[in-house]
């Protein structure tokens, strides 16, 4: 018998007696587990854990206004003008912002990546990222400093809530669904938290669309 | 891993006179063990979502067979291989034919707890193949040849000292004790390995049944770049680590980085399902999920069984008033604490790891702090009785249990032996209240004292109190 039968045999034998469960069934069901208690202003909330997990955060108006908004990030931070954007962002005029944006997925070299996001989870601060050709994960990954956007309508309160907008819209999840909570981190010398492992250094999130004017 | 849990008490009594490692056990208290507090405080229902965690765990392991067949149909469906294997050697051996068969020349590595289960880099390496970890503290200790002391925290027991000094000696670059500058000086080492790979290997903390899925929880992004970049990627996992659906992982990810680190979420949990689609830029192109049984199957059904709801936090081992001060490597093989004290013996053999399901004060903490409610006392003392049943009890001990057991059954010569100990130990003591020494016993008073004897026994003074 092959090792496969071998364990499911072991497994089925040792399996406690009574009505087999249906497992499709639970799946087909798939119950929520106890929800933490959210305050209800799920914006601020999100704002908040993000930025406690060491994210940047800032708003945006409207799409129009995030890349001079990206523009005036990097010049702070004297950081490099060159980045490389998602398929999906680049209708984008980040050139008159004074972005030379490349719209691609990354490599080795790059320094500053600019992404969407799939939803924002207010309880936790955290980004979800989906891989695809108009969206691809290394983009999120590779530079030291990843700007994502995320649209106010997309923040939800659970991982359970993305879930659900998940199923919504896709009939089985893409390759990669990445939950991003600040930048890269490492505490394994000493248990000291240092930002800037393996991936970003620093990453800011722009939540766009409260539809309102900004006073410039 | 070659099994080194029979060294336990040598080893152990090295670790307690090793400042340095008492040094860096004490880290652990005020950052995993207060952080970890700090985080439980943050949830309201914390006690709410802990026994459906437990519940969660317990009912996935109940049909474990039936979550891994719809696991199997699912991940297939997208593109992904499923492998099954009966032992460590099977899966070194299933991980080979697939380097062979992909033209893989180098490997990169995210942190996989398993794989040191199956010595898995150095069979590898055997047969020509480059391996490189790339988790920092995993990348530390392949520099140094060591295995990991911590499921967690793999390099607790060394300094930053330690670190900058085998990074002079391998890297070759200016020595700096800097934290900051010895984690960049590893990124810039590892990146090209990352970029060169065409392999990735890594572990699952969880595999999902509703849609064939591997997870993976990290800090570094180490387990990203592994699963994303090279063409090819390999999963290696228990069979136990199936969770029914995305909702019922979504309640575990609420403890496990909270019971771990003290963290509300990792910094990446990373979903991963099938290969790469036609018009992707980027992912593996060849994904292959390893499922290992190696000893797991045979706890079903036993009294060992919930020490499968195990989901790897380390709070157990944390939280030991053992571990805090002997650290992980004394426990002699790849899991330690109170978890490892449970699982090495099953895995590796009871006969192998005698004194660890013994390395226990009973406390009783590492059950209070397990995020899936895991009775670890009662395994332990449930292998404290098979070691008795199958007599590998030492027969010194053995033999002082039998003559005691005579004894206590003939209750007037346990009286009168009871009141002539007590009194020899009394004047032994000589007025003083503890005894320093006792020939015979140099096993206990070598590190703690004996409480002297009132000279009298209850029963004796049990008896006068009710005369009077």
């Amino acid at each position: 018998m092959s090792a496969r039968e071998n364990i499911l045999a072991r497994i089925a034998q040792a399996r406690s007696p009574g009505a087999p469960v249906d497992v499709d069934e639970v799946i087909h069901r798939h119950p929520r587990g106890p929800i933490p208690p959210l305050e209800k202003n799920l914006l601020q909330r999100f704002g908040e854990q993000a930025t406690r997990l060491a994210s940047d955060a800032a708003d945006a108006a409207t799409m129009g206004e995030v890349p001079n908004l990206v523009a005036a990030y990097l010049r702070a931070r004297h950081l490099p003008m060159q980045a490389i954007c998602w398929p999906a962002l680049a209708a984008l005029d980040w050139r008159a912002a004074g972005i030379e944006a490349q719209v691609r997925a990354a490599r080795g070299e790059d320094m500053v990546g600019i992404t969407g996001a799939f939803a924002g989870i207010a309880e936790t601060g955290t980004l979800m990222l989906l891989s695809g050709p108009q969206t691809p994960a290394t983009v999120s990954l590779l530079p030291e400093t990843h700007i994502a956007i995320v649209e106010k309508t997309r923040i939800v309160a659970t991982m359970e809530d993305a879930w659900d907008r998940l199923r919504a819209e896709y009939v089985t999840p893409p390759r990669a669904v990445n939950f991003v909570s600040g930048p890269s981190r490492t505490a394994d010398v000493e248990q000291t938290v240092t930002l800037g492992a393996h991936g970003p250094y620093r990453v800011l999130i722009i939540v766009v669309g409260d539809g309102q004017a900004r006073p410039t | 891993m070659q099994v080194a849990a029979m060294h336990f008490k040598r080893k152990a009594a090295e670790n307690l006179g090793n400042e340095k490692l008492q040094r860096a056990l004490e880290k652990l208290q005020t950052k995993f063990v207060d952080g970890r507090a700090a985080a439980i405080a943050e949830l309201p229902n914390f006690e709410d979502i802990r026994d459906a965690a437990a519940e969660i765990r317990e009912r996935a392991i109940s049909n474990l067979d039936r979550y891994l067949l719809r696991f199997e149909r699912e991940a297939t469906a997208r593109g992904a291989v499923v492998h099954w294997a009966e032992t460590a050697e099977d899966v070194n051996r299933i991980v080979a034919e697939i380097a062979a068969k992909h033209g893989v020349q180098r490997i990169v590595k995210s942190k996989s707890m398993v794989s040191e289960e199956c010595g898995l880099n150095d069979a590898l390496e055997a047969r020509g193949l480059s391996v490189l970890e790339t988790d920092l503290g995993e990348y530390i200790l392949q520099l140094a040849h060591e295995p990991p002391s911590h499921i967690v925290a793999p390099v607790v027991h060394k300094t930053k000292e330690d670190i900058a000094d085998l990074f002079e000696d391998k890297h070759h670059r200016p020595r700096t004790t800097q934290i900051a500058e010895l984690c960049r000086e590893a990124r810039e080492i590892l990146r090209p390995g990352f970029l060169a790979a065409d392999m990735g290997i890594s572990g699952a903390n969880f595999i999902i049944a509703e849609t064939g899925s591997v997870l993976i929880v990290t800090n570094e992004g180490n387990g990203r770049l592994s699963t994303t970049l090279p063409r090819v990627h390999v999963a290696v996992t228990g069979i136990e680590k199936v969770v029914p659906t995305l909702e019922d992982v979504s309640t575990l990810l609420r403890l496990l980085p909270r019971s771990a680190t003290g963290q509300s979420i990792t910094n990446y949990v990373s979903v991963l399902t099938g290969t790469k689609g036609g018009d992707d830029a980027d992912g593996a192109e060849h994904f292959h999920i390893i499922l290992l049984d190696n000893g797991r199957s045979r706890l079903l059904g036993t009294e060992l069984q919930p020490i499968l709801r195990c989901i790897r936090c380390g709070a157990c081992m944390n939280h030991c008033p053992v571990y805090q001060n002997i650290g992980g490597h004394a426990y002699g093989w790849v899991y330690p604490g109170p978890m490892g004290s449970v699982l090495t013996p099953s895995f590796v053999g009871l006969a192998n790891a005698l004194d660890l399901p013994n390395a226990s004060t009973f406390c009783g903490q590492c059950a209070v702090v397990c995020p899936v409610k895991i009775p670890l006392p009662d395994l332990m003392r449930d292998l404290r009785n098979r070691q008795v049943e199958r007599h590998l009890r030492p027969w010194q001990e053995r033999a002082a249990l039998r003559v005691w057991s005579w004894l206590a059954q003939r209750p007037a010569l346990y009286a009168l032996g009871a009141r002539i100990a007590a009194r020899l130990l009394r004047l032994f003591a000589g007025g003083k209240k503890r005894l320093r020494h006792l020939p015979g016993a140099s096993g206990w008073t070598n590190e703690r004292d004996i409480p002297a004897p009132a000279g009298r026994t209850f029963r004796d003074l049990y008896r006068s109190g009710r005369h009077t």
